[in-house]
């Protein structure tokens, strides 16, 4: 096990330092040049080269790569051109949002993922079936901003149950995670389905009926078991993805999540934030699947860690 | 949207303000508002803050020596109680009003005014602002960082504070009116270093009570501001990655009282036309007007008479629709709400034949194929297309090139990067209200350089010696004969047309119910999106 978690870190170490080399490269192939956009209109050519000088963007790729990663290794991830904050303390200032957003959402994928797919697959073929098949492709092709603004006019300016937007308490969490929830939660449904099908045919399963088992225990325990395998390695990419940032859904709910923070330092070519959430993102899409990994024995004991 | 209501509203508005001095005294003090952003709030910090949203609301923070009559383009003193000129026109010196304490409440004295100048000047502070001192003695070894300070500022006692100009210039007032020369404390900038633009101490109306990142922002009534009865409100909420849609919503529901961007333009005929809401918009000005560059370098646009012929050939009304008439069209480089626009002025009016014949008399009777950019957001691609088929009627072909911002600006920059620009989404905004604001940088030959801002890379050398010559008229006797002079110098430009000026958009305010003051501060020139300081609410009266 130890052995095992050695060589994942590992792994992910390696791919860590490739993220940061690939962002780096892709940031400097860009047309814009982020000193012109500290330095305004109004700048003077002598001032455009001073601030290129003090931020070291007038050295060769490979020293500023090396300059930062030396930063990094201290834990300093830069200040932001536009902001001059550190952006440690702007990534910080995002996460509490950003993982309430993700536990949210989750949930409401898993609650209403697990439970279309499990009623879908014990009734295969039924019009219950096929409505869930049409449902969860509807919530998968759905566009986010229009599902959004839907529930926000319907449940909070029409109805009046949950604030138009913000973020504080739980009824300000309630729209936000069923938009992402509702999107996610068809993918779930399907793959669900398809995999308790699979398992549902399997002898096992025909055994624990022939010993008497009743079907609410078969499909929850016996047959939901071996299913949720899949499910639990999408969790783990999803956390990885809502990690880097809900942006459709952050902007129409104004949650401030890290999505917001990494869309705005874009347009405005704040290089050090644009990095900085690519590093964090990455680290958090690489920890999800490390979770699956290991969560995946303990639901399934066939499955044994190995390099 | 005729020209003729605009000059009606802006009087009337004026008229309002005269009249809001007046009861000025009875308005109580009290409440709050909230205003809403899409963006965060990225600076505080009057020597970096240099957009749209932090713009005002440093102005409502910090003081300069100099400032605007509310609502107005007109210069008074602010931190100055009054200032001299010497009769050379090289040197202000300017009296501080007595009393006035920074938000931590040590008393001002001339000794922040150089600090706080200096500070912008220094090449470590990278501030954008820094040229604007250009004028003061001493800026080349500041700048260069071979100085710590202009040597043109000189402390005669503190109240007392004066500046040696290395030429006469009727800009300087203004200068010490815009952000970049606002008093700042040195101990609290020493004390918080680079995030000082996250914990501004200022001497300004407000205060800053509360920032949480991403979040909101929040300002209290400074307790201690020496203007009596300002600011009006007691707190201004500022919450920020609030969508501009979701935010219209609230203000209808009385959660949001002002939409710090505007107006959503899927939304604007459906507010403008609805009988509950048409009356919380305030219409107004703004100091901004929307061009085509045609770059002089690239052929055929090095002849005079073809620039003049797009100038015929672009329809300006149609352009205005297409933005659902959120402007009024432009025949100038300068809008009509900037000192020294010339109302006679006729420019060329669209007509396609005249087009078509001044192509012919340029020899290119079968018209040319060329390009144009533009920035990929909307409406900027629509009116690029619009402009494409107006100039498609008069023969001439031109290739959108619809890119993001930044790319347009680096072409714009390069000699030959962009036959031709629209400069919608990146246009000029006159950092102060002043007709040689519009000239320099992206008219003069001092723009025409790379990575300028002159897209139409247009350098005439006796327009740059008018221009520096009514810059020279410092006499505020002769106010009237310079802004004369420079209505003189933009005709001059235009008959050049290395422009094709198309509109000047107008401002549309939309405020909650619960807010009141004279519509001018809500359409203030200065001030964007309301006069902060000036706003009060009806619920504390």
């Amino acid at each position: 096990m130890l052995r095992y978690l050695g060589a994942r870190l590992g792994q992910a170490l390696l791919i860590l330092v490739g993220i940061s080399m690939i962002t780096f490269a892709l940031i400097y192939l860009l047309p814009g040049d982020p000193v012109r956009q500290i330095a305004g209109r109004s700048a003077t050519p002598e001032t455009v080269e001073s601030i290129r000088r003090q931020l070291g963007l007038d050295l060769p790729l490979w020293q500023q790569y090396l300059r930062y990663v030396g930063g990094l290794v201290q834990g300093d991830l830069g200040r932001s051109y536009q902001q001059k904050t550190e952006v440690a303390t702007l990534i910080a200032s995002r996460l509490p949002a950003t993982l309430l957003l993700l536990a949210g959402a989750i949930t409401v994928e898993l609650l209403i993922g697990l439970s279309a797919g499990i009623l879908a697959a014990a009734r295969r073929g039924s019009a219950l079936d096929r409505a869930v098949m049409v449902a969860s492709f509807t919530a998968v092709s759905a566009p986010q901003f229009v599902v959004g603004i839907l529930l926000l006019y319907v449940f909070a300016v029409q109805l009046g149950w949950f604030p138009i937007g913000g973020y504080g308490s739980f009824a300000h969490l309630v729209l936000p995670a069923l938009t992402l929830g509702l999107l996610g939660g068809g993918w779930y449904a399907r793959v669900t389905r398809s995999s308790m099908i699979d398992v549902l045919r399997q002898d096992y399963i025909v055994t624990a009926r022939a010993k008497g088992a009743g079907r609410a225990r078969v499909l929850l325990v016996h047959a939901l078991r071996n299913a949720a395998l899949p499910v639990i390695a999408m969790i783990g990419l999803d956390i990885g993805l809502f990690m880097s940032g809900a942006v459709v859904v952050e902007s129409v709910f104004g949650w401030p999540g890290i999505g917001q923070l990494a869309w705005q330092a874009i347009q405005r070519i704040d290089t050090p934030i644009i990095v900085g959430v690519t590093l964090v993102a990455a680290v958090a899409i690489i920890l999800g699947n490390l979770l699956a990994d290991l969560v995946a024995p303990w639901v399934d004991p066939r499955i044994r860690l190995r390099r | 949207m005729s020209r003729d209501r605009l000059y009606r509203t802006t009087a009337l508005a004026a008229g309002l303000l005269l009249a809001s001095s007046v009861w000025a005294q009875e308005i109580k003090q009290g409440g709050a508002m909230t205003v809403t952003y899409k963006d965060d709030v990225s600076t505080l910090d009057p020597a970096i803050g240099y957009d749209w949203q932090n713009w005002s609301m440093i102005k409502s923070l910090f003081d300069g020596l100099m400032d605007y009559a509310p609502g107005t383009t007109d210069l008074v003193p602010d931190l100055a109680e009054s200032y001299t000129l010497s009769d050379d026109g090289l040197t202000y010196t300017f009296k501080l009003r007595d009393g006035v304490t920074f938000h931590n409440g040590r008393p001002l004295t001339a000794e922040d005014i150089a600090y706080s100048i200096n500070r912008v000047v220094r090449p470590e502070t990278q501030s954008p602002g820094a040229g604007f001192f250009g004028m003061i003695e001493g800026f080349d070894a500041v700048a260069s960082g071979a100085a710590q300070e202009l040597s043109g500022i000189r402390i005669v006692d503190p109240r007392t504070i004066e500046f040696k100009l290395s030429a006469p210039n009727a800009t300087f007032l203004h200068v010490m009116a815009i952000n970049f020369a606002h008093a700042v404390p040195r101990e609290e900038v020493e004390r918080y270093g680079q995030d000082f633009g996250k914990h501004p101490v200022g001497t300004g109306a407000f205060k800053l009570e509360e920032w949480t990142l991403g979040q909101r922002v929040v300002f209290a009534r400074n307790e201690n501001y020496y203007r009596q009865g300002l600011p009006r409100l007691d707190r201004i909420v500022f919450e920020v990655g609030q969508e501009p849609l979701v935010a219209l919503l609230r203000l209808q529901r009385g959660e949001v009282d002002i939409l710090g961007d505007g107006i959503p333009p899927a939304k604007f005929l459906e507010v403008m036309e609805s009988p509950e809401w048409r009356d919380n918009v305030v219409e107004g000005g703004q100091l901004h007007t929307g061009y085509v560059t045609m770059n002089v370098n690239v052929p055929p646009f090095d002849n005079k008479l073809v620039r003049q012929a797009v100038n015929h050939a672009i329809n300006k009304d149609r352009v205005i629709r297409i933005i659902n008439g959120r402007a009024v069209p432009a025949n100038q480089p300068l809008p009509p709400a900037m000192p020294g626009y010339d109302p006679d002025f006729e420019g060329y009016p669209y007509d396609p034949e005249k087009a078509k014949s001044l192509l012919a008399e340029a020899g290119l009777a079968d018209g040319f194929t060329t390009e144009l950019f533009a920035m990929n957001t909307d409406p900027n691609p629509r009116i690029a297309q619009a402009i494409q088929q107006d100039l498609a009627a008069v023969g001439i072909k031109a290739e959108l090139k619809t890119l993001a911002q930044a790319n347009v600006i680096a072409a714009g920059g390069e000699p030959t990067g962009a036959p031709m620009i629209w400069s919608g989404g990146m246009a000029w905004i006159a950092d102060f209200p002043d007709p040689s604001n519009f000239y320099g940088p992206i008219l003069g030959c001092a723009g025409a350089v790379p990575g300028g801002w002159n897209w139409s890379w247009y350098c005439n050398e006796a327009l740059d010696a008018k221009a520096a010559q009514a810059d020279a008229m410092v006499d505020p006797a002769k106010a009237e004969e310079r802004l004369a002079l420079w209505r003189e110098i933009y005709a001059e430009v235009m008959a050049d047309a290395p422009w094709a000026p198309v509109f000047n958009e107008q401002r549309f305010t939309m405020r909650g119910d619960r807010l009141g003051g004279p519509d001018a501060i809500f359409v203030d020139p200065v001030h964007i999106p309301v006069h902060y300081d000036e706003v009060y609410a009806k619920d504390a009266q």
